[in-house]
């Protein structure tokens, strides 16, 4: 491995430009060098801008506007309300601001189980599915299947287990397991967040497996037979070599799943319907019940630029933490 | 792992089989449900069907025009993973082996685009759809088209970000090699990138598939009668006056089984071997 | 220099976003008739699939057509979509030429001016506003403005109840007033058999039902000028009327309060309720197998000897039918409207969905001259009430319908319900409504 390893700084610098005309060749070398990213993001960059900023920097003029059904068909004509959607929706004493406060911890919480149990999850089974076996490739495709199915079909499905009267769950924990005294609610009061969390659960953390397992895939098994010369068990391998090369993987996985499952809409959108429980009032069918089925657009874009400050807020201080960390390992 | 220790390989198997029982009771309901007439899926939850009927597969055919929606959902996702994967490459390799201005710009930009709640861009999007339509003749509102731009740009910045972290666990000595043996960076990608990365690349685009395969609000405003997707024809199964579950279930099984048989396929390439094989 | 680059970029994108938001929306101020060949209507869903609504719109889209050799594309929205679908199409202007909306929509899409406003020249033009019922028509748009649609399909709610289990209980008489009926829901109420099913998930469901209660109680939660009223005593006395089915009179299965999937209909067809306040559900219990002479329907209960307003003893359900005021196609949207609210086709259609025509004339028909359509039929035509016809009435529709769930779910919890916590849950509803 090692006699391939050559100074970055070489190839940089010297490798390139090595035959005539070194002048010439150094000048093109550099415009390549310096165009090439660009055109590389090139794609990117435009189809990010039209599907998303545009759209995105037209919903933060939104906010700014008196945007109820009375204008909706021009527009332009939408009075200019000044930060008055944002004081309705930051004035947590008022029912408005009150609702949209504990819409935000429910979130806050809901997140961060349903990301940490995923990652958790995740990072175990593909862990234990590194070695082969029998039967692995049929369990890793049976791992997928959450994923596969559409998400309409899966939630609906989970709803119709987590009916009180009629539904799978009842029926095992009480009626078979005896486990509860009374059939418990499950879609409504304050269980539904569990219920909530265990479907977010069963659809995402197929995603941190398939994630972490293409991971794996780069470590090399080398290491771990070096580690087991060196005397160490399983799990100081798993602690001292599979996770540590796990990291960079992680830190993208962590952050996508966070996000996601932070701006989720379908899942509570499918489970509930339109007016979800107290206790699962994620933020993002918060805001489109103040928005879509209020059709108060100013008021809905208004909280959606709050709720961007915020995971604006987290992602850079994620970013800014994890990076400094990275920086301290190099 | 090497050498692991019998509580290790119990504690697998234990662990596994929890994940596993987890992981496909709902898909257990489904099968078992679709098999059902529809007063058993009405009444109380029982495993095995008071009467073993396949009627629900013949019925969902009628019920709602699933094959169309089926295919729809398959050029839609398709179309928009692979462009996605595409594009996302390129600028995963920008980001990742390249020093350039703008680079944190470029990626904060991208990535906090992931953070408006769709909800809201839901609407500006629909009208600068039906403006690029009244200006240009193109027509992306309500077209297949439309969708697919819409869909490869949703998972463009994870994709971005996922396949610059794969990139970036790839030692450079591989494409410092290549830059020795005369590759310029197009060729280093295709030949010596894109292999190493396959898994990663595989992670990716099915995430892409998958984004662009469920996705429910910009489906239901943005599609017709002839370009409804899956995700939203489904839906079509819970009407004014009942909810066929017994036909939701077995239409989810039948579209999604060509989407397990192409996990399976892609599995192969998941596996170690490939990149193993290129890092020594 | 970096920053220059980025207010040069964020400049660019708000040039685009002014164009894209100047010429959004509906500039051009009506219908015009540049292209007289073709309509698109959107339809609503009625029957019981998308592929069934198809199925029954085809034949007579083609009998338009050879009328008058317009051709109609057909699409038939599911309900999840429809609003949406809506609200795109206001916001960009381009929609369909004529479509169904749900008639509690009505006020709120007449606000957007979106829709084509009925005044009297163009009534003239179907045929006259005299032709439709008074009660569908006041469910089309706000009092004293043109009605924003027709109406195309209408229902009512009845009270249906299950003879065999009347009988067994030694009732003779279905309930004509509340007091009754929770007396007989009582007896009726044992085991895992109850008296009464309600669809305690379904917002809207809760809404129409409340709304009822609260007409009778005196108050349409709107004062007259508009001004929302939702913890009145009179409002909160209505809804804790409905809320206690569950909380305190348990007449109605603690199961109910999530209902949201219709299995309050399958519970009254498969007798495990014995009452069910629901609209036109004949065809519904029909295909759960529960034949046509095991169930009666009466008006829902009200007070006894009220009148009036206090009479009400439903909301005036249905489906108005609209034109959208960007049409390119005004006279054949017209055209159309008038096809579709022809006693003729009115016949037909109401009577394949088991609703009742909109239209005078066609009630008489022997196809609605069934108990049970014609026990509706008499509740549309003299105790139902519109749902308040104001632009705020999606808000109401939500807020309430919400509360009530809520409501709902903490006494099927088992946690008390008083009128304190009635009143709460109304008020905190009542100051999310925007001021307006």
């Amino acid at each position: 491995m090692s006699e391939k390893v050559i100074d970055r700084q070489t190839v940089g610098k010297e490798a390139a430009p090595k035959g005539a005309a070194p002048a010439r060749r150094r000048l093109r070398d550099k415009f390549g060098r310096s165009a090439l990213p660009y055109l590389l993001l090139l794609p990117a960059l435009l189809a990010e801008l039209l599907i998303h900023l545009v759209p995105m920097v037209t919903g933060i003029v939104m906010a700014f506007k008196q945007l109820t059904q009375f204008f909706i068909r021009d527009w332009g004509s939408a009075p200019w309300s000044g930060f008055d959607n944002f004081k309705v929706a930051l004035e947590f004493d008022a029912p408005v601001g009150k609702a949209l406060l504990h819409s935000f911890w429910v979130t806050c919480g809901f997140t961060v189980l349903s990301v940490g149990l995923s990652w958790l999850i995740g990072v175990t089974a593909s862990i234990f599915t590194q070695d082969a076996f029998r039967g692995r490739g049929l369990l890793r495709a049976a791992f997928m299947l959450p994923y596969a199915l559409p998400v309409f079909a899966a939630v609906i499905t989970w709803s119709f287990m987590f009916q009180r009267d009629t539904g799978l769950i009842n029926h095992v924990l009480h009626d078979q397991l005896h486990l509860t005294s009374d059939k418990p609610f499950w879609l409504i009061g304050d269980n539904s967040f569990w219920a909530l969390l265990t479907v977010s659960v069963w659809k995402s953390w197929p995603f941190a497996f398939l994630t972490l397992t293409a991971g794996l895939q780069n470590i090399p098994r080398e290491l771990y037979e070096a580690a087991a010369l060196d005397g160490a068990g399983v799990w100081q391998q798993i602690r001292r070599i599979t996770l540590p090369s796990l990291r960079p993987v992680n830190l993208v996985l962590v952050l996508v799943l966070f996000l996601w499952t932070f701006n989720d809409f379908n899942t509570p959108f499918v489970l509930f319907g339109k007016s979800a429980p107290q206790a699962a009032d994620l933020i993002s069918i918060h805001i489109y019940q103040s928005s879509f089925i209020t059709w108060n657009f100013g008021q809905g874009s208004a909280m959606s630029v709050l709720l961007l400050l915020f995971l604006l807020l987290v992602t850079a201080v994620y970013l800014f933490a994890t990076n400094r960390r990275r920086g301290e390992a190099e | 792992m090497i050498n692991p220790p019998a509580s290790f390989r119990w504690l697998r198997r234990v662990v596994l089989l929890v994940l596993a029982v987890f992981t496909l009771t709902p898909v257990a309901v489904m099968l078992s449900s679709s098999l059902k007439p529809l007063r058993d899926v009405q009444g109380p939850w029982r495993w095995i069907p008071s009467e073993l009927t396949f009627r629900p597969y013949i019925d969902i055919w009628k019920t709602v025009p699933l094959a169309k929606y089926f295919t729809n959902s398959l050029i839609v996702a398709g179309s928009a993973t692979a462009l996605s994967v595409l594009i996302a490459l390129l600028a995963g390799y920008a980001v990742s082996r390249y020093r350039f201005r703008g680079k944190k710009i470029f990626t904060i930009t991208v990535l906090s685009t992931q953070m408006f709640p769709g909800i809201l861009f839901l609407l500006p999007l629909f009208l600068i759809f039906v403006n690029i339509g009244n200006s240009t003749g193109i027509a992306l509102y309500g077209s297949r088209g439309g969708l697919i731009l819409t869909y490869l740009t949703f998972s463009l910045p994870f994709s971005i970000w996922m396949l610059a972290g794969y990139l970036d666990s790839i030692p450079r000595d591989l494409d410092e090699a290549a830059a020795v043996d005369g590759c310029g960076p197009i060729r280093t990608l295709v030949q010596i990138i894109v292999p190493a990365a396959l898994p990663g690349i595989i992670a990716v685009a099915v995430y892409a598939f998958m984004t662009a395969w469920g996705e429910v609000l910009f489906a239901s405003v943005m599609t017709n009668d002839q370009t409804r997707t899956l995700a939203v024809g489904l839906q079509g199964y819970a009407t004014q006056t009942d909810v066929y579950w017994n036909q939701v279930m077995a239409a989810s099984l039948v579209v999604s089984l060509p989407v397990v048989a192409g996990f399976l396929l892609l599995q192969r390439y998941l596996v170690a071997g490939l990149t193993a094989g290129a890092v020594k | 220099m970096r920053t220059h680059r980025i207010s040069a970029a964020l400049a660019l994108t708000a040039a685009i976003v002014l164009t894209a938001s100047a010429c959004g929306g509906g500039d051009s101020g009506g219908g015009s008739n540049s292209s007289p060949k073709t309509l698109t209507y959107w339809a609503s869903n009625q029957g019981s699939s998308l592929e069934n609504d198809k199925q029954v719109l085809e034949p007579e889209l083609k009998k338009f057509e050879q009328q008058t050799g317009i051709k109609v594309n057909l699409e038939v929205i599911p309900w999840s979509d429809l609003l949406n679908r809506i609200l795109a199409a206001t916001a960009s202007g381009q929609g369909p030429d004529v479509l169904n909306i749900g008639n509690t929509w009505s006020a709120s899409l007449q606000a957007t001016g979106a829709l084509l406003p009925f005044d009297q020249a163009t009534f003239d033009k179907i045929g006259g506003k005299d032709r439709f019922l008074e009660s569908a028509i006041a469910s089309a748009g706000a009092k004293g403005k043109d009605p924003a649609a027709v109406p195309l399909y209408s229902m009512a709610y009845g009270l249906y109840y299950n003879k065999k289990l009347f009988q067994a209980a030694g009732i003779a008489n279905p309930p004509a007033t509340w007091e009754e009926l929770v007396q007989d829901g009582k007896k009726l109420t044992s085991g895992d058999k109850y008296g009464i099913a309600i669809e305690g998930g379904n917002v809207s469901e809760n809404v129409h039902n409340v709304f009822t209660l609260g007409m009778q109680h005196g108050t349409g939660f709107f004062d007259a000028s508009g001004k929302p009223t939702f913890d009145s005593p009179e409002a909160v006395a209505a809804v804790k009327q409905y809320v206690d089915f569950i909380a305190n009179d348990k007449i109605a299965a603690p199961g109910n309060a999530e209902y949201a999937a219709n299995q309050s209909v399958t519970d009254f067809a498969t007798g495990k309720a014995a009452m069910l306040m629901w609209q036109s559900a004949g065809a519904n219990l029909k295909s759960h197998g529960m034949n046509p002479d095991d169930y009666g329907v009466v008006p829902v209960p009200a007070p006894a000897g009220a009148t009036g307003d206090k009479a009400t003893t439903s909301m005036v359900a249905g489906i108005n039918m609209a034109v959208f005021k960007n049409t390119k196609n005004l006279d054949g949207a017209l055209n159309f409207v008038k096809f579709m609210t022809s006693d003729e086709e009115q016949k037909t259609l109401n009577g394949t969905y088991g609703s009742l025509p909109s239209v005078k004339a066609a009630q008489s028909d022997a196809a609605f001259s069934t108990p049970e359509l014609q026990t509706l039929a008499g509740v549309l035509q003299k105790s139902a009430a519109p749902l308040p016809q104001v632009p705020t009435e999606s808000q109401f529709e939500t807020l309430i319908g919400t509360a009530v769930k809520n409501l709902l779910a903490s006494a099927a919890a088992g946690k008390p319900v008083t009128e304190a916590t009635v009143k709460d849950e109304l008020s905190k509803a009542q100051q999310q409504m925007p001021a307006s």
